[in-house]
C-alpha cells in the first residue's frame, strides 16, 4: 500500500466544503503563492520546526516534525472517527494542501477508500498538475474546490511562480466532464481585484455554465506571516493590504449579478 | 416588542436587590410557639404551618402585573427556613457582606433573629438532626471535601410538575384525597393511620392554597375599586375573577393556567426550600391546548399570550434561590434556583411535540434575556431542524440559554430505570441536567462526590495531605503497586469505602426527612402520593430515585492516564520524583509538570490511551451505586454534573499527576480538563460519548465557541449537525458559552459595564459579575482556549 506525505489532518473543518468535514493536508506544492496561508506545505519532504510553549513563566522550545508519511489505512482510521458527524451533516472528506495532485497514486487510493466508506469527497486543488493525475482521481471526487488565483498569465507567473495555462486547461476539462465545481478565489488587493481581473472572472464563469455551482471569495489575511518566515525565510506579501469588508461585498454582489451562481465570502 | 408594562416589571426585577425577609421565619416560629401544633401528627403540623404562613404573609401585587404572587413581601425579598437550617448572626453577617451572591440583612431582621428566631430554633433544626445522626467517618469525609450533602441546608425536591393542574383544581384533588381516605383499610393495612394523617395534611394544604388565592382576589378587588385608569381597573377585576377560579378549579384559559401554576410554585417554595425550587417543566405542551383553542375562538391573541408569558418569566426572576452558606454555598454558588423550562421533545405517544407555542416561548426567552427561569430545548430525532436552528440563534447571542438536551436519550435512561415509556416521554430534564419523569417521580440529588480526591488519598495511603488525617482506608504505599491494575484497585477500594459511607448517610437522612419534614403540599402535586397516602419525602411518588453526582471525571481520567503512561508504560518517571513534586506543588519540578501537561495523552482528544480511563472510572462509579435500594423504597443512581462544586472540590484537592496545581478547579461535568482538548469539538464529543450516558440520570458537557463560530446560516446548520451527531452517540446534554475572552476580561475590570453579561457556568447560567474570582478566571481560560 502506498504512503502519502501529509502535514495535518484537521477534524471539524467547516470551511472546506459542505457539512462537517475532515481535511487531509498534503505536503508539497508546485506553486509559491506570495499570500499562501499554508507555507509549511511547500516542500514535499519532512521538515523540522521549533514549537514554543510557556508554562509557569518558563519558555519551552521543542523541535517538531512537520510532515509524516502515512498509509491509506492509517489515514482512513483517523477519518472514520468522525464518520457520524459527516453522515449527519452531509459532510465528508476534503483533500487539501499543498497540492494533493502532486501525489496522484496515494490520492486515488485514499479517495477510493473514502467512496468505499460512503463518504463525500472534495478535492481542494490549484489545478496545477498533469491532466493524467486529474483523470486518475476524477472518478472518486464528488466536488472540486478549484482555486483561481489570477486569470492574467503574466501576474499569475509573477505571484505564484508558474503559468496558469495548465490550470485553465484542467478546468476546461473538468467542465467538459460535467464535474461539480466550486471556484475558490483568494482576493488579494491590488493583485487580482482590478477591474480587468473581475471582468475576466465574469467571462470565465459565463463560459463555464452549470458545472460551476458557486464561487467562494477568500479574503486575504496575514495570520500566516510567521509561518512564512519559518518555512520560507521571508514574507513576500508583507506589503499587501487586507481587503475591506465593503470591498469584498461589492465584488461579491457584482459577480453574483453576472453569473447566476451563488457567490459567498469565506470558504 | 416588549410592552411598556413588561419593560417596567423586568427592570424592577433586574434592579431588585436580594435581601433577607424575616417574614416566613417569624411566622413559622409563631406557629410552633402558638400551641397549634401540639398533639398533632407531623404531617398535619406541617400543613397547619403552611396554612398559617399563607394566611398571614403579606400579599404583594406589583404595579402592572398580570401574574401575581410573591414568596416574600416584595421581589427579591427572600425568606429563610429555620426549621431546616438556622442562620446564626454571623451567618447573616456573611450573607450581608460577602462579595458574591450576597443578601442584604437589615437591623430589624437581625433583631428578629436575635430575639425570636435563634432562641427558638437553636439545636432543633433539621440540619441539627442530620448532623447529629451522621457517623464520625461521615463527618471526616464531609470535612475533607470527599462529598457534599444536599439536604444539609435545603429540603429535597428536585422535581417537576406534570400536567395534572391543567385539568384539575385543588377541589378536585381534595375529592381524590377524600376518596382515598374512605378506602383506607384499618383491618389489614398497618399503615392506615399514617396514611390518614398524611391525607388530612394534604387536604389542609390544598385548602390553604385556595384561601391564599382568595386573599389575592380580595386585594385585587380592593385595588380595582380604587383604580382610576379604566384599562387597569378592568385588568384588576379580571385578575380577581381568575384568582377566585384557580387554583380551586381547573383553569379554563391560558391566563388562568399560568396563574394557577404560579400559585402552586409559590406554594411549593413557601412550604419548604426544596432544591431547584419548582418547575412547570413541559410548558409548551401544557399550555398549547389553551393557546390554540383561545386563538381559534378569538379570546387570546399572540401578543397577549407573549405578554402573559413575559410577565410569568419576571415572576421567576423575582425569586432568588434561598440563601446558602458554608459548603452548600460553595457547591451551588448562585442566585439561580434552577427552574428549567422544557420545550419540544416528544408527546406521550412518542410523536414530535414541537408546536407553535414552542417557537413563541423561544421568542420570549430571547427577548426577556434574564437569568431565571432557565430554559432548554429537548431535541428528539423526530423534532424538525427548524426548532434546533431557532434555539441556536438564541444561543449564539451568548447568554447561555437555552441548553440542548437529547430527548431520545432521556427517555431511554428513564425506561432503563424501569419507568413506563409514556411516563418517560412526559419527562425531561430539570435542575442542571437531571432526567426525570415529570409529575410522577421524586428524584433527589444527595450530594456531589469528589472522584478525583479519592486518587489523591491513594497516593498518600488513605491520608488526606491537606489535613494530615487518616481519612480513607490504608490502600498501601503507591510505590509498592506492581501494576496499574493494583493502583486502580486501590482507588476502587477508596470508592467503595466512601460510597458506602455516603449511602448509609443518605438512607438515614431520607428517614429523617420522611419522618420530620413531610411536604403535604408538594405531595398533592406529584402522583401517586395521594392514592398511596404517602408523602413525597417518604416514597409516595410513583418513582423514587436518589442520585449521587460524580464530579471530576475529566481530571481523574487525566490523572490515571498520567500515572499509567509515565510510571507503568513509558516508565520515564519515578514514583519518588512524582510524589515529591506533588508534595511541593511542582515547586522545583516545573519541567516534570511540563511533561505532565504537554507530553501526556489527555481526555477529550478521542485518544483511547486517555479515554479508556474515563470509561473505567465511570463503570466503577456506576456499578458501585446503581440499583442500590434507598430507605424510602427507591433506587440509587448516578449522574455527572458539578454546578459549581468542581471549584469547591478543587479547593480541597492538592497538586495532582495530571499537572494540575493544588487547589485549582477540577474539570466540570464530563467535559475535558480546561484547555486539555486540542482536537476540536468532534474529538471532544467522541471522547465523552465513550461512557454510556444511558446508564446515568444526566451528564453535562460544556462546549465553548467564540461568537465567530455562529456566523451565518451555514454555521448554524453545521452546529446543528454537531449536536445531532452527539445525540446519535447517545449524548445527554450540551451547552454553549458564546463570549469572547477579551469581553470577559474587560468585564472583570469594569464589572459596572457588564451587569447584564450572562455566561454559561455548568448546567446553568449566571451573571458574570456574580461569579467568584476563581470561576471568572476559569471561564476566561475556557473561552481563550476556544479562540485558539
Amino acid at each position: 500500500m502506498s504512503k502519502g506525505l501529509l502535514f495535518d489532518i484537521k477534524r471539524f473543518a467547516v470551511h472546506d466544503g459542505p457539512g462537517i468535514r475532515t481535511t487531509v493536508f498534503f505536503k508539497g506544492c508546485p506553486l509559491r503563492c506570495a499570500w499562501c496561508h499554508n507555507p509549511e506545505s511547500y516542500r514535499k519532504q519532512v521538515e523540522k520546526t521549533v514549537n514554543t510553549r510557556k508554562l509557569n513563566g518558563r519558555t519551552y522550545r521543542e523541535e517538531e516534525k512537520v510532515g509524516e508519511w502515512m498509509t491509506v489505512e492509517r489515514v482512513m482510521g483517523m477519518i472514520g472517527k468522525d464518520a457520524v458527524f459527516m453522515n449527519e451533516s452531509g459532510g465528508g472528506v476534503t483533500f487539501s494542501g499543498g497540492e494533493p495532485l502532486m501525489q496522484p497514486v496515494f490520492l486515488e487510493e485514499l479517495a477510493r477508500a473514502c467512496v468505499g466508506e460512503s463518504l463525500h469527497t472534495c478535492l481542494d486543488t490549484s489545478g496545477y498538475a498533469g491532466n493524467d493525475a486529474l483523470q486518475r482521481v476524477f472518478p472518486y471526487i464528488d466536488l472540486f474546490l478549484y482555486d483561481i488565483k489570477s486569470l492574467d498569465k503574466e501576474r499569475h507567473r509573477r505571484y505564484t511562480g508558474k503559468s496558469n495555462r495548465l490550470i485553465l486547461e484542467n478546468l476546461r476539462w473538468l467542465i467538459k466532464m460535467r464535474a461539480n465545481i466550486r471556484l475558490r478565489v483568494p482576493l488579494i488587493p491590488g493583485i487580482n481585484d482590478r477591474e480587468e481581473d473581475l471582468k475576466a472572472l465574469e467571462d470565465l464563469l459565463s463560459e463555464a455554465g452549470s458545472s460551476v455551482q458557486g464561487v467562494d471569495l477568500l479574503p486575504y489575511h496575514k495570520l500566516a506571516a510567521p509561518k512564512h518566515k519559518t518555512f520560507r525565510g521571508e514574507y513576500a506579501a508583507g506589503n499587501i493590504q487586507v481587503p475591506e469588508g465593503s470591498a469584498m461585498e461589492y465584488i461579491r454582489q457584482r459577480l453574483e449579478k453576472h453569473t447566476n451562481v451563488p457567490v459567498g465570502v469565506g470558504g | 416588542m416588549m410592552t411598556e408594562r413588561v419593560k417596567k416589571l423586568r427592570d424592577q426585577s433586574l434592579q431588585a436587590v436580594p435581601r433577607i425577609s424575616p417574614e416566613r421565619a417569624r411566622l413559622v416560629t409563631r406557629f410552633y410557639k402558638s400551641g397549634e401544633a401540639v398533639g398533632k401528627s407531623v404531617p398535619v403540623q406541617r400543613a397547619l404551618c403552611f396554612r398559617y404562613i399563607l394566611e398571614n404573609k403579606e400579599i404583594c401585587i406589583n404595579d402592572g402585573e398580570l401574574i401575581i404572587g410573591e414568596r416574600g413581601p416584595a421581589p427579591a425579598a427572600t425568606p429563610t427556613y429555620p426549621e431546616i437550617t438556622l442562620h446564626s448572626l454571623e451567618d447573616l453577617d456573611t450573607l450581608h457582606n460577602r462579595e458574591k451572591v450576597s443578601f442584604q440583612v437589615d437591623e430589624e431582621t437581625r433583631r428578629i433573629y436575635r430575639e425570636e428566631i435563634i432562641p427558638f430554633w437553636k439545636g432543633k433544626t433539621n440540619r441539627d438532626r442530620i448532623m447529629q445522626a451522621m457517623s464520625p467517618e461521615w463527618h471526616l469525609a464531609y470535612e475533607a471535601g470527599i462529598f457534599t450533602e444536599f439536604q444539609e441546608q435545603r429540603a429535597p425536591g428536585h422535581t417537576v410538575l406534570g400536567d395534572k393542574i391543567y385539568s384539575r383544581g385543588m377541589l378536585d384533588l381534595i375529592g381524590e384525597i377524600r376518596e382515598t381516605r374512605t378506602r383506607l383499610d384499618y383491618f389489614n393495612d398497618p399503615g392506615a393511620y399514617e396514611k390518614n394523617e398524611e391525607l388530612k395534611a394534604m387536604e389542609i394544604a390544598a385548602h390553604a392554597l385556595i384561601e391564599f388565592a382568595g386573599r389575592h382576589a380580595a386585594r385585587l378587588e380592593e385595588l380595582a375599586a380604587g383604580e382610576k385608569d379604566p384599562a387597569r381597573k378592568k385588568e384588576l377585576e379580571h385578575m380577581a375573577a381568575i384568582s377566585r377560579h384557580v387554583p380551586a378549579h381547573a383553569p379554563r384559559t391560558f391566563h388562568e393556567a399560568l396563574q394557577y401554576y404560579w400559585y402552586v410554585h409559590v406554594g411549593v417554595i413557601t412550604e419548604l426550600n426544596p432544591w431547584d425550587s419548582f418547575n412547570p417543566g413541559r410548558l409548551d405542551q401544557h399550555l398549547f391546548p389553551f393557546y390554540s383553542r383561545e386563538l381559534a375562538e378569538g379570546t387570546l391573541t399572540r401578543e397577549q399570550a407573549t405578554e402573559l408569558l413575559q410577565c410569568f418569566w419576571v415572576k421567576f426572576h423575582n425569586h432568588p434561590a434561598p440563601p446558602k452558606v458554608g459548603v452548600t454555598a460553595q457547591e451551588s454558588n448562585t442566585y439561580t434556583d434552577f427552574a428549567l423550562i422544557n420545550l419540544g421533545g416528544v408527546r406521550p405517544d412518542g410523536s414530535d411535540a414541537v408546536n407553535e407555542l414552542s417557537y413563541l416561548i423561544l421568542d420570549v426567552i430571547e427577548e426577556m434575556r434574564i437569568l431565571q427561569p432557565s430554559s432548554m430545548v429537548q431535541l428528539s430525532r423526530k423534532n424538525p431542524d427548524r426548532f434546533l436552528h431557532r434555539a441556536l440563534k438564541i444561543i449564539k447571542t451568548g447568554f447561555g440559554q437555552p441548553s440542548v438536551f437529547n430527548t431520545d436519550a432521556i427517555v431511554a435512561e428513564l425506561v432503563r430505570q424501569g419507568k413506563d415509556i409514556a411516563d418517560a416521554r412526559r419527562g425531561g430534564a430539570s435542575g442542571c441536567v437531571e432526567s426525570g419523569a415529570f409529575g410522577t417521580e421524586a428524584y433527589i440529588l444527595t450530594g456531589y462526590f469528589n472522584l478525583t480526591k479519592l486518587l489523591e488519598l491513594v497516593l498518600y495511603n488513605g491520608k488526606d495531605p491537606r489535613t494530615g488525617k487518616q481519612t480513607g482506608p490504608e490502600t498501601g504505599d503507591p510505590r509498592d503497586f506492581k501494576s496499574f491494575d493494583d493502583l486502580f484497585a486501590a482507588w476502587r477500594k477508596q470508592l467503595e469505602y466512601f460510597i458506602d459511607i455516603k449511602i448509609r448517610g443518605n438512607n438515614i437522612i431520607e428517614k429523617i426527612n420522611a419522618t420530620h419534614m413531610p411536604v403535604p403540599f408538594l405531595s398533592l402535586l406529584i402522583d401517586d402520593c395521594i392514592s398511596n397516602g404517602k408523602d413525597y419525602n417518604a416514597g409516595g411518588a410513583r418513582y423514587n430515585t436518589s442520585y449521587i453526582q460524580g464530579v471530576g471525571l475529566g481530571s481523574l481520567t487525566d490523572n490515571f492516564t498520567s500515572l499509567k503512561y509515565h510510571l507503568f508504560d513509558e516508565k520515564d518517571m519515578e514514583w519518588d520524583e512524582l510524589l515529591a513534586a506533588l508534595k511541593n506543588n511542582f515547586k522545583g519540578s516545573e519541567d516534570l509538570r511540563y511533561r505532565l501537561v504537554y507530553h501526556t495523552p489527555k481526555y477529550g482528544n478521542d485518544d483511547d490511551t486517555a479515554d479508556q480511563h474515563a470509561v473505567k472510572v465511570f463503570n466503577a462509579f456506576y456499578e458501585m451505586v446503581d440499583g442500590r435500594p434507598t430507605s424510602r423504597g427507591g433506587t440509587f443512581r448516578v449522574n455527572l454534573l458539578p454546578t459549581t462544586c468542581h471549584v469547591y472540590f478543587g479547593s480541597v484537592t492538592g497538586a495532582m499527576p495530571d499537572g494540575r496545581p493544588a487547589w485549582e478547579p477540577l474539570s466540570e461535568g464530563i467535559s475535558p480538563v480546561q484547555g486539555a482538548d486540542r482536537e476540536g469539538p468532534t474529538a471532544v464529543i467522541r471522547s465523552v460519548s465513550k461512557i454510556d450516558h444511558l446508564c446515568t440520570g444526566g451528564t453535562l458537557l460544556n462546549q465553548k465557541f467564540s461568537p465567530s463560530f455562529f456566523d451565518g446560516e451555514e454555521a448554524i446548520r453545521k452546529l446543528g449537525s454537531l449536536i445531532r451527531s452527539y445525540f446519535r452517540l447517545d449524548g445527554h446534554h450540551i451547552q454553549f458559552n458564546v463570549v469572547d475572552a477579551s469581553t470577559l476580561r474587560d468585564a472583570r475590570k469594569h464589572p459596572e459595564k457588564y451587569r447584564d453579561l450572562i455566561v454559561r457556568v455548568a448546567g446553568y447560567s449566571d451573571y458574570f459579575n456574580n461569579l467568584g474570582p476563581d470561576l471568572q478566571e476559569e471561564i476566561i481560560r475556557r473561552t481563550e482556549h476556544a479562540e485558539v
